[in-house]
Formats: C-alpha cells, sequence, structure tokens
C-alpha cells in the first residue's frame, strides 16, 4: 500500500462548477463532441500519508465552507461515464502542490516527513461520451501529454477500483560520475554523429576547434595538476556547447557575411550585430552627445537588457524577447516560461530593476484553420489559447500589469508560433550609495544561487524527444515557469538589492549557470564554481546536468564575503533558498569543482571567444511582384462600407478586446493610457503610457512596437522599416518626446544556412541583411538608438518532409519619456464639430497589405519607408500636441486609412464625415490605394476647430490636408469627390469588427 | 492636528497592491509600513499589530491563489497572527482587504464575521470562480448601501474603479443568509448597471454575485472586503475617460481615494 493520502475536492450541489461548464462548452466547440455534463474536481496526493484525523481536516479546509466539498479518498456524487485524470509527469514543477504542501504544512503544525511532497492533479467526469471518445478528448483538449500523464477509467472500472494513489514521484539514483569524452582521433564524420547523439548543436568546425584545444591544453600544470588531459570532461564539452549556442553567441548576426545583390559589386560584412545595431546606436548616441552634451543612453547591449534615463531618480529599463520552439511544444508552459524569464532580463541588469510592465505579441496560424494539419504540430486555436493563458497567469500572478499586446495571423506560422513577450523596469539611479546600472563582481565575491532548485528541466533546451520521456525519466526540456516562486524570489532580492548586499547579479535562463557564472566571471576575471551543495529537486543528476539545467525561477548573485551571511540570514527568514557555490576569482578560469574534483577547467577567453567565425553567403535576387489588377471602385457608399466591414472582421484587424481584458492592465496604479481606449473602452490605444512611480508624479512612459511580416514577401528592408516607423509613430502620436525614444529590434527569421531541406538559405540570409540595413537607415534618420535586441534564427518546421518557414519578421518595440501623463492624448476626439487632419502624403503601396491580401492580391508595390521625409513631420506633430492644438492623435497603421478613420470614430462614440478629394497623394494613387493602402509616415490629427490655423501653421511644409470633422450623426462618411466610398453606421461597422451577430 | 494614522500592509507571498495602496494611505496622511508577512510572523514587525490603528489586506495572487483564491496566505496568518488580530480588533482596530486581500479575510472568516461578539475565525462565505471563467480587468460602478454602517465607505454614494479577478463570486451557504447579511446593512458595495440598479449581469457585475454584491463588511462595520480595486482609482487621470473628460475628472476627488480617506477619518 502506497504511503499516500489522496484528497478530493468537489463542487457542492447546487453551486456551478464553472470550469466544468467551460470545459463540456469547449469539448462541443472545438471538437464537436456532443458531452453530456462535465463535473471537474481537485485532487492532492499527500506523501507520506496523513493520520485519518489530519487528512479529514485538510480535506475540509481545502474546501472551505460553502461552495465545495472535499473528503479522503473520493467525494461520492452522482453517476458519470467516463473518469479522466490527469497530472504532472514526473520532475514537472507542480506550483499547486508546492502552496499545498505550505498550507498543509501551516495547518497542521508541522512539517511533513519524507518526501514531504504534495502532487495536485485535476479529474473530469464526463457523461455523454465512451471511452475511447473520452481518451480523445482527453489528448486533444484536457492534458499535453509532454508534460502531463493521463489515466482514463469508465464508470465501472472507477466503480471497481480503489482511489488511485499514483503519484509522479521522481525515482532517484546515484548521481553518474564526469567522464571524458575523446575527441582525437575522430574525423569529421565522427564529430557530426557526435554532436548529434549528445545534443550539443556544435558545428563539425566547433568540434575541431575544441579538439584541438584540449590537445594543446593537455600538457600545462593546472590541467595536469586538475587531474584532467587530452579529452574534454562532459562537464567541458557541455559548458562550451551551451556558450557557443545559437541562442547565447548569436554566431549568425556576429558571422562574416557576403551579401550579393544584381546590379553591384558583392559586399562584405563583419558582423551584422556590430554594424547595424551596435554600430547604428553608437552613431545615435554620438549625436546626442553633440547636441544636448551628455546622453540619456545609460546601459546598451552589455547587459541583460537596455537602459535609459527616465528622471532625475529614476531609470528604465527594457528588454522583449521570444520563447518560440518552448511554445510549439507546451504553449502553455512556453509561454509562461516566456513571460517569467524575460522579468528576470530586467532584474538581472545591473543590480536589478523593480518590474512596472509587461509586453506580449504573438504570430500564429489562423485560429480557423481548417486545412490539414501536418503531424505532431498543435491546432492554432490550441497553441493561441495556450499561450495566452501562460502569458495570462505568468503576468498577473507577478502582479505586473501589460502595456501593450498584439496577435498575427498567416498561414506560415503554422510550423513555429512567434511568441514575443517583454519587461518594462524602473531602477533607483543610485542603491545603497551605487550606481544601479553597475555590476562589479569582484575576486573573492561568492557565487550564490537564489530561487528555484535544479532538476533535469530544460536540459538541452529545444532538441528533446518527447519519445524519451517516461515515468522513470524526469521531463527534461521542457521548463514550466512558476511566477509565484519567482515573485517571492524578487520581494527578497529587491530588499537585498536596497541593503547592498550583493555586487552583481544575473539570470539563470539559458544555459543555465554555465552562462549565467561563465558570463558573471569575465568582470572579476574567474570563478570557481563548486556544484557538490548545489540545491536538487531529486537526485541522481550528473555534474553537467546541474551545471546546465535550465530549471526555472534562479538568479546568480556575486556577493562580497562580508555580506555573505546577511544576504543568508534575509533569505532564510524570506522562505527564500540561497546557496554558497563557489567564489568569482581572477585566474583567467572558470573552474567547476564537484564532490572534491575538478570536473572542468575552461580558459574564459577560449570559453568566450574561442568559436570559429561563422562564414555566410547571401544573395538577393529581388521578387518580381506584377501590379495588382485595378479594383474596381464601389457602386455606393454601402457596398463600400461592406468592403470595410469584410476588411475589419479579418483576424489581423478584428478585435481582441475581450480576450486581452483577461490580463491585468493597471496594477501597481501606474498606468494611463490603458491598451483599450474610447467611449466604449474598446479600441487599442496607440501606445500605452504609465507613470514611473508614484513618487516620481508627472513623469510617465509611454510604450508601443509594430511588426508587417507580410511586407517580407516583397523586401525585408521595407519590413524592417515599416515596423520601426509606426512603433516610432505611435508614441510620438501619445505626446512622448521625440527626442527621447529608443527602440528595441526582435528578429525571428527562418534558418538563413545552408541545409539540405533549406534550398533558398542564400535568400534567407539576404532578407537578413536588407531588413538590418533597413532598420539601421531609419534608426539612424529618426535619431533613435537601439538599446537591445534578440534574435531567433531557427523558425521553421520541417514535418512530413515539408519545411514551414516563417516570414522573416522583426519586431519594432519603443519606449519614449512622456514629461507630463495628464498631457498624453489618444485617438479620442471629445466633441462634436472637431475638425479632422491628415498628415502625410499616400503612394500607391498596396503590396503586402491587408487589403491585398483580403481582396487575394499578388503585386503592387510595398509600402515603403521615406525617414528623411518622415522625420520633420514627427517633430512638428510632436511640438503641436506638446503645445495643446491637438486632442486626438492616431498612426495609420494596418488596414490604411479606412481602418484608422473607423477606429478614431469608434473612441471617439462621433460620426465622422470625411472627404479625401484634397489629402495629398502621389501621382496614380487609386483610390483603395487611398483608402487601403498602407503607406508609412501618416498621422490623423483632430483639433478644436478655433485652433485649426495655428495648427496648420506650425505644420507648415509638412504635406497636411483638413480631411473631415467629427458629427453627431453616428455613420462613418467618406467621399472621394462626387462618389462615396465608405457611408455607413458606426455601429454596423463595430458588430463586424468584434464580429458580433452573425458578423462573419 | 492629532497623530497620524498607523497602517500596516502585510507584504509578500505574492500580495503585489502594495504600492498603490501605500500610496493611496500616504496621500490621506496616514503612515504606512509595509511589513513581510514572515518578518509577522516572527515578530519582527516595527511593532506588534495592535500598535496599528489600520490594517490592510492589499490585492495581488498570494501563493497563486492555488487550492482556492486566498487560502494559503489566509492559512498562514491564521497559524501564526490570530491572537495578534483578535486583540488589534478587539482594541477598534480597522481593516481593509482590497481583492486578494477580500479573500483572505473571507477565508480567515473575519467577513461576514459573526453577527455579534468578538471574531471567532470561522469561515461562512466563499467567492468562487466568476461565472464567465477567468480574469477580467474592466471597470465598474459601485453603489454604496446607505444603511451599511461601514467607516469605509462613510459619505460615499457610488463610485467607479476598475474589478480585476477571476473568482471574485461570493457565495453564502443560501438565499436567506444574504437577505440576513442585507438586512443588517453588511452588503456595503454592490455592482450597478447603467440605470443605477444593482445587477447580477456581466459585465456590469463581472463575476455573478447575486444581488451584486461587491463588497462585504463586518457587524461592526470597521472590516472592509471588496473586490474591486479603490488603490487603483487615486488620480483623476487614472479614469479610463479622462482623455475627454479631463476638466470635470479633475475638479473631484477620485473615487478610490475616497474610501481611503474615510477609512482614517475619525480615528
Amino acid at each position: 500500500m502506497a504511503d499516500v493520502t489522496r484528497i478530493e475536492i468537489a463542487t457542492r450541489a447546487g453551486f456551478a462548477d464553472s470550469r466544468g461548464l467551460s470545459v463540456a462548452r469547449a469539448i462541443r466547440d472545438h471538437l464537436g463532441v456532443a458531452v453530456g455534463a462535465v463535473r471537474t474536481r481537485d485532487v492532492y496526493h499527500v506523501e507520506p500519508a496523513l493520520p485519518p484525523a489530519d487528512a479529514a481536516r485538510v480535506a475540509a479546509e481545502f474546501a472551505g465552507p460553502v461552495a465545495r466539498l472535499g473528503a479522503v479518498g473520493r467525494v461520492e456524487d452522482g453517476p458519470f461515464d467516463v473518469a479522466v485524470s490527469v497530472g504532472f509527469k514526473p520532475g514537472v514543477t507542480d506550483p499547486v502542490g508546492k502552496s499545498a504542501r505550505v498550507a498543509i504544512e501551516d495547518l497542521l503544525g508541522r512539517r511533513l516527513g519524507h518526501p514531504g511532497a504534495v502532487y495536485a492533479s485535476r479529474l473530469y467526469l464526463l457523461s455523454g461520451v465512451g471511452r475511447d471518445e473520452a481518451s480523445r478528448i482527453a489528448t486533444r483538449l484536457l492534458a499535453n501529454e509532454v508534460i502531463e500523464r493521463i489515466s482514463v477509467q469508465t464508470h465501472a472500472e472507477w466503480l471497481a477500483s480503489p482511489p488511485d494513489l499514483a503519484t509522479p514521484r521522481v525515482a532517484e539514483h546515484a548521481p553518474r560520475p564526469t567522464a571524458a569524452v575523446p575527441l582525437l582521433g575522430l574525423d569529421q564524420a565522427a564529430l557530426a554523429r557526435l554532436s548529434r547523439e549528445k545534443l550539443l548543436a556544435l558545428s563539425v568546425e566547433e568540434l575541431e576547434a575544441v579538439r584541438d584545444f584540449f590537445a594543446a591544453a593537455a600538457g600545462t600544470p593546472r590541467r595536469r595538476a586538475a587531474g584532467l588531459g587530452a579529452a574534454p570532461t562532459d562537464v567541458e564539452l557541455e559548458c562550451l556547447a551551451q556558450t557557443w549556442s545559437e541562442h547565447c553567441k548569436h554566431k549568425i548576426f556576429n558571422a562574416d557575411i557576403t551579401y550579393r545583390e544584381p546590379g553591384r559589386p558583392p559586399e562584405e560584412i563583419h558582423s551584422l550585430f556590430k554594424r547595424y545595431i551596435r554600430g547604428t546606436t553608437s552613431a545615435v548616441d554620438e549625436a546626442i552627445v553633440a547636441r544636448e552634451g551628455k546622453s540619456w543612453l545609460v546601459s546598451v547591449f552589455h547587459d541583460n537588457a537596455g537602459v535609459i534615463a527616465a528622471t532625475e531618480a529614476y531609470h528604465l529599463v527594457f528588454k522583449v524577447e521570444t520563447h518560440n520552439s518552448p511554445s510549439a511544444l507546451d504553449p502553455y508552459g512556453g509561454a509562461i516560461t516566456g513571460i517569467v524569464g524575460v522579468n528576470r532580463d530586467p532584474f538581472g541588469t545591473g543590480l536589478g530593476a523593480d518590474l512596472l510592465s509587461n509586453v506580449w505579441g504573438y504570430c500564429f496560424g489562423p485560429p480557423s484553420f481548417q486545412g490539414a494539419l501536418p503531424p505532431g504540430l498543435l491546432h492554432p486555436r490550441r497553441v493561441r489559447e495556450g499561450v495566452h493563458h501562460g502569458v495570462i497567469d505568468g503576468g498577473n500572478q507577478s502582479g505586473i500589469p501589460y502595456g501593450r499586446g498584439w496577435e498575427f495571423f498567416d498561414d506560415r506560422y503554422l510550423g513555429k508560433p512567434l511568441v514575443y513577450c517583454g519587461t518594462v523596469g524602473r531602477m533607483p539611479a543610485v542603491t545603497a550609495g551605487r550606481p544601479t546600472h553597475v555590476k562589479l563582481a569582484r575576486p573573492g565575491d561568492r557565487i550564490v544561487m537564489v530561487g528555484g532548485r535544479i532538476g533535469k528541466d530544460g536540459i538541452h533546451g529545444a532538441t528533446f524527444s518527447s519519445a524519451e520521456l517516461t515515468e522513470e525519466s524526469p521531463v527534461q526540456a521542457v521548463q514550466i515557469g512558476d511566477p509565484i516562486t519567482q515573485k517571492m524570489m524578487f520581494d527578497f532580492l529587491l530588499e537585498a538589492r536596497d541593503r547592498g548586499l550583493y555586487s552583481a547579479i544575473t539570470d539563470d535562463g539559458a544555459g543555465g549557470l554555465s552562462s549565467s557564472v561563465g558570463e558573471m566571471a569575465r568582470q572579476p576575471g574567474g570563478a570557481c564554481l563548486d556544484l557538490t551543495g548545489a540545491p536538487l529537486k531529486y537526485q541522481g543528476l550528473a555534474p553537467w546536468e546541474i551545471l546546465v539545467s535550465e530549471a526555472q525561477e534562479r538568479m546568480t548573485l556575486a556577493v562580497p564575503p562580508a555580506q555573505l551571511p546577511a544576504l543568508l540570514e534575509l533569505a532564510r527568514a524570506r522562505e527564500v533558498e540561497a546557496t554558497d557555490l563557489g567564489a568569482f576569482t581572477d585566474d583567467g578560469h572558470l573552474e567547476v569543482r564537484f564532490g572534491g574534483e575538478v570536473v572542468a577547467l575552461l580558459p574564459l577567453d577560449f570559453l568566450h571567444e574561442g568559436d570559429p567565425a561563422l562564414r555566410i553567403e547571401a544573395e538577393w535576387i529581388p521578387p518580381s511582384h506584377p501590379a495588382a489588377a485595378p479594383q474596381p471602385q464601389p457602386a455606393d457608399g454601402a457596398a463600400g462600407a461592406a468592403q470595410l466591414a469584410g476588411l475589419l472582421g479579418r483576424d489581423n484587424l478584428r478585435s481582441s478586446e475581450l480576450l486581452s481584458r483577461t490580463y491585468d492592465h493597471e496594477v501597481k496604479g501606474l498606468t494611463v493610457v490603458k491598451p483599450w481606449v474610447g467611449v466604449h473602452r474598446d479600441v487599442p490605444s496607440d501606445a500605452s503610457v504609465f507613470m514611473v512611480a508614484h513618487d516620481a508624479l508627472p513623469h510617465g512612459y509611454a510604450v508601443a512596437e509594430a511588426v508587417f511580416p507580410t511586407y517580407s514577401d516583397h523586401d525585408a528592408h521595407a519590413m524592417a522599416q515599416a515596423g520601426v516607423d509606426l512603433a516610432v509613430r505611435r508614441v510620438v502620436a501619445a505626446g512622448a518626446r521625440t527626442d527621447r525614444i529608443a527602440a528595441l529590434d526582435n528578429y525571428c527569421w527562418p534558418d538563413p544556412l545552408p541545409g539540405a531541406s533549406n534550398p533558398d538559405a542564400r535568400h534567407k540570409a539576404a532578407q537578413l541583411v536588407r531588413a538590418s540595413k533597413g532598420l539601421s537607415e531609419i534608426c539612424l534618420a529618426y535619431g533613435v538608438p537601439l538599446i537591445s535586441g534578440k534574435d531567433s534564427m531557427k523558425n521553421d518546421a520541417v514535418v512530413g518532409g515539408r519545411r514551414i518557414s516563417i516570414p522573416p519578421t522583426l519586431l519594432a518595440s519603443t519606449i519614449a519619456i512622456v514629461p507630463d501623463v495628464r498631457r498624453a492624448v489618444t485617438l479620442e476626439a471629445a466633441v462634436v464639430g472637431e475638425v479632422l487632419l491628415l498628415v502625410g502624403d499616400t503612394r500607391q503601396e498596396l503590396g503586402g497589405t491587408e487589403w491585398a491580401a483580403a481582396r487575394g492580391l499578388a503585386g503592387g508595390e510595398v509600402p515603403r519607408c521615406r525617414p528623411a521625409e518622415f522625420w520633420p513631420r514627427y517633430e512638428a506633430v510632436g511640438k503641436a500636441i506638446r503645445d495643446e492644438l491637438v486632442v486626438a492623435a492616431h498612426a495609420v497603421g494596418r488596414g490604411g486609412l479606412a481602418t484608422a478613420l473607423f477606429l478614431m470614430a469608434r473612441a471617439s462614440g462621433l460620426g465622422l464625415g470625411v472627404s479625401l478629394t484634397m489629402a495629398p497623394v502621389a501621382p496614380g494613387t487609386s483610390w483603395d490605394g487611398l483608402l487601403y493602402g498602407e503607406t508609412p509616415g501618416r498621422l490623423l490629427l483632430a483639433c478644436r476647430p478655433e485652433r485649426m490655423d495655428r495648427l496648420r501653421r506650425q505644420l507648415g511644409q509638412v504635406p497636411h490636408a483638413v480631411i473631415g470633422s467629427f458629427t453627431a450623426s453616428p455613420r462613418l462618411k467618406i467621399s472621394l469627390g462626387d462618389a462615396s466610398l465608405v457611408d455607413a453606421p458606426v455601429d454596423d461597422l463595430t458588430r463586424a469588427w468584434k464580429r458580433e451577430g452573425g458578423a462573419a | 492636528m492629532s497623530a497620524p494614522v498607523r497602517v500596516l500592509v502585510p507584504v509578500g507571498f505574492g500580495f503585489n497592491c502594495e504600492d498603490e495602496t501605500a500610496a493611496a494611505f500616504r496621500m490621506v496622511g496616514a503612515e504606512v509600513d509595509l511589513v513581510h508577512l514572515t518578518d509577522l510572523f516572527a515578530g519582527r514587525a516595527p511593532r506588534p499589530i495592535p500598535g496599528y490603528q489600520v490594517l490592510a489586506f492589499v490585492g495581488g495572487f498570494s501563493y497563486g491563489d492555488h487550492v482556492a483564491s486566498g487560502f494559503v496566505a489566509a492559512t498562514r496568518v491564521r497559524a501564526h497572527l490570530q491572537a495578534g488580530l483578535s486583540a488589534f480588533l478587539a482594541g477598534g482596530g480597522r481593516v481593509l482587504g482590497i481583492c486578494n486581500g477580500f479573500q483572505v479575510l473571507v477565508r480567515l472568516g473575519l467577513l461576514p464575521g459573526p453577527d455579534a461578539g468578538p471574531p471567532d475565525f470561522a469561515p461562512r462565505a466563499a467567492l468562487t470562480n466568476n461565472d464567465r471563467l477567468g480574469y477580467r480587468d474592466a471597470w465598474v460602478r459601485l453603489g454604496v448601501d446607505r444603511r451599511s454602517t461601514c467607516v469605509w465607505t462613510r459619505g460615499l454614494s457610488t463610485l467607479e474603479v476598475p474589478a480585476r479577478h477571476g473568482e471574485g463570486k461570493f457565495v453564502l451557504e443560501s438565499e436567506q443568509a444574504l437577505a440576513h447579511l442585507e438586512h443588517r446593512g453588511q452588503v456595503a458595495f454592490r455592482y450597478l448597471d447603467p440605470a443605477g440598479q444593482p445587477t447580477e449581469a456581466w459585465p456590469h457585475n463581472p463575476n455573478g454575485s447575486a444581488r451584486g454584491v461587491a463588497g462585504v463588511t463586518d457587524a461592526t462595520g470597521r472590516i472592509l472586503g471588496l473586490m474591486p480595486h479603490p488603490d487603483a482609482f487615486l488620480y483623476p487621470w487614472h479614469h479610463p475617460d479622462y482623455a475627454r473628460r479631463r476638466k470635470e475628472l479633475e475638479a473631484q476627488e477620485p473615487g478610490g481615494l475616497a474610501i481611503f480617506r474615510a477609512g482614517v477619518t475619525g480615528i
């Protein structure tokens, strides 16, 4: 008999089991199964077993007095047809079980004996389905078999068997010893096999460099003294593989590239990053210093996130990351790890930042996808639901509001969804007498790991095979973020930061301790890391596994020896685990010890600089796009309104307000312009505006972003610039300072390296070059520095012999200073009679637009930025907003002018009468080019009639026109010459946009 | 001018609205100590709990709302602080619980509490899943029960604040129990529809609470718990209509702040 107590919690009769109702609805709606009632229960397995009286008390307390019923063993209530139990596999993070244990121990006033574990699971009691149908429901909806185990019982089987007492306890065994991995004498084929079998993801050239290094190092006295020879240990090899991984090293962005395009000599580029990213920011920084005497860029590129000055007292920190591959496998777990993982970037910057707001953005396959789904891929609807749920839980439970959220849909994201998550932080300029943005790890400082315990989670990241997951082997490669454990760690760390108890901090993310300690060691000049006392979730990890585990919720500190007792004491008091794992040194080596032996000895210069540079061939052959077929002008305003309604209801433009409200957007009390604005609070704001701190009124910041993946089908240069331009234009429209805008670049690319199933790698590489050139050109023209970024370069799925590559996608995010949050503007006009101006000319640019996608138009010119022309417009608009000449402003984006006009009317709760006859246009612009083209650089401004002349004088030479005014009559009317292009009640368009009332 | 009111705000364990709650109390002239719950448990707070006049359990996700919202934190508070809380309440202390803090007070049995006598720490109600499953952040309109003797709502009639929760449906054992509570004036706040009437209908009532219950006070009127967040409407520019109704909003005290002002008045 297992030494386990099982506790079940059910909904009491007469109270709604809303989770059961929701599951039943999903089974009917998404799977088309006519299931009857669904009831749900929470199940807890407590190990070791509790005495009967204690167990009964725990069951009663867990249930509470009113709505729920608890029992030891099973709750007996009524018939059902099939019971489906869903619980975690061994070794998977179980935050609910962890919290339940804390409650039981305080409830009973004693610690649970060994192993002292509580395992949470869910039980679904289904009626109206048979066993096979229930199994299908379980795998397709209720559980994710990558991380969860399922058991299915018919009612008869359920009655005939005792309550299930099985737990996912990890079978522990003695740790495997460190082993040498001989490389000498291995030829290229053997090295390639080794890399594949050990999931090292190192190229043959890299393994040759490793082999040759150790062959040469074998004789050194230090290596001999450590008992190490000519073969690297598995610890050394794994540590190098992590440090040299594309994820950590950005080899492609640092590669030597030969770029070719027709009619030009080949161009040699030594590192895209150095030339186009860091080079751009250096140039912008120099221009800032030349203009202002000093720079507001506080810390860029050398830390976990970029830092800019906000007020005298505070800096702002911003970082955006992606977590794509894990989210494809386990949407919920991958996404929650994405958001709580990126939280650790601002937190690991300088001495650490308070976290202020999150941003998220996702690229998915269409949720209504009906085609044949390649095997091994989850349906995009399920990916979407899981990802949202994960980031919602991660953000909400951490107490961080979201500022921005968006989705983009395209078939090509079926194979690999993109999950962007970012976090804005705030650090005091000075903490405990030191500048907060500076890390200062010194030789002799202790290496202290804080937070969660180490398990096999996340070892070897995305290359794992789910076939290896068995009841015996803990789940590898899947990390699941636990926001509550992390929140408690952050609370502790902020106290420690403010008391000056550590000198440097960084996060344990990709590569685990090998990356964090390896990276921190560069400042003092070495580290001696002893893994013997590292806290483990369960026994049996080899030293190399401890070193590279990506178990979540961990940070590594450098702690001066004099502060160590105080730091450890504070950790104990806050119930946060902190462990001394050795010391930083200045001997130029990363030395790793385990059980009294040296298991790795790596010179830092080899670890960080020893990998051979990558060479990439890039060739740009411009795709030819014939001019799009002219579209007939609508017969009347009603016909035109139907066209607009159809466009507004498309996946990429429709309102997602309802879904977005499941994310908190105002915890912390700093949110001013919320993500959803307008009379009905259902129109997305151009930029969200936050206060910096309750004690820094009225200072604020604005955040925005933009992404135009389909433009890459024409030219990634245009794609990159359109994103930056709109992200910049949006913070300008919110009233931010035009001389205090910073940007982040997040590249998600299909693999640009040649391979058997990748015939167009050179083209993808050329797109990367062109996007980087475009990014650099526009940032230089706008004076916008790139303060942080990230690249994810392997966004392909090869399934059933078919490669699905994402369109090259560059997310541009902006953060800008708002001097007084009370003067921020939105796209809401306040009263009837306010005048609408269009700033910026329109060209015939329909290529890659939403209109082109809706009409099935393949050709046309892609929207292109003219940075030198656009920037003076933004400066003029920014000044007009600061001078309070503008009551509302909106940047025209996806869906073009018609969409923008609808959004302004809806937000204002008014009608809008517009004539485009006088709108500035380039010759050759058609009616649909004007209405639905996505020419960048345009803004809509609303102003009071009496201020119009002054506004127009200030706009001066900037191309603009008065195009209409807000009306009491609640219709959107757009005309061109004598023709009515759109005429419809705003409410009708709104229903289409929300897909309400039968609108498709 | 008397000495400032002393407010204790316990922090840690996943509570996360301490900054705005502290800002609110400071804006109405109180002195606030943010004290980690582990320090309260270990007796390391600047003063014992009865040394404060107001105790505020803030919003957040204590222990991730695992098992049930507020459950783990309430279990720990009862295990370690019951005596201190009893002494604090016996001395006339006032308590505010917002959102997760309200859930903790209900789990602790402090709300709605016994009809008479000292607190018995026996839970009588629950805050369960919203009828529409899941979290929702949207502003709501609240009506104050004029019969209520609650010290936190004196002088208030209606206010707008955001509701931000997934488990906010207030349930009692029976309809009679709810009628009893209403009759005693212990239903301090109700969700209102646009016509100003109490509502059970989404979205104006985000969770489906019977009779629109949004907040509850105890028999003494000194303990208040509510699901919506008064700590989220402290400045005029918190209001979602600020861009269009700036002058009007700047002319009035923000509704959330008014609750904090009432709560520290008359001590």
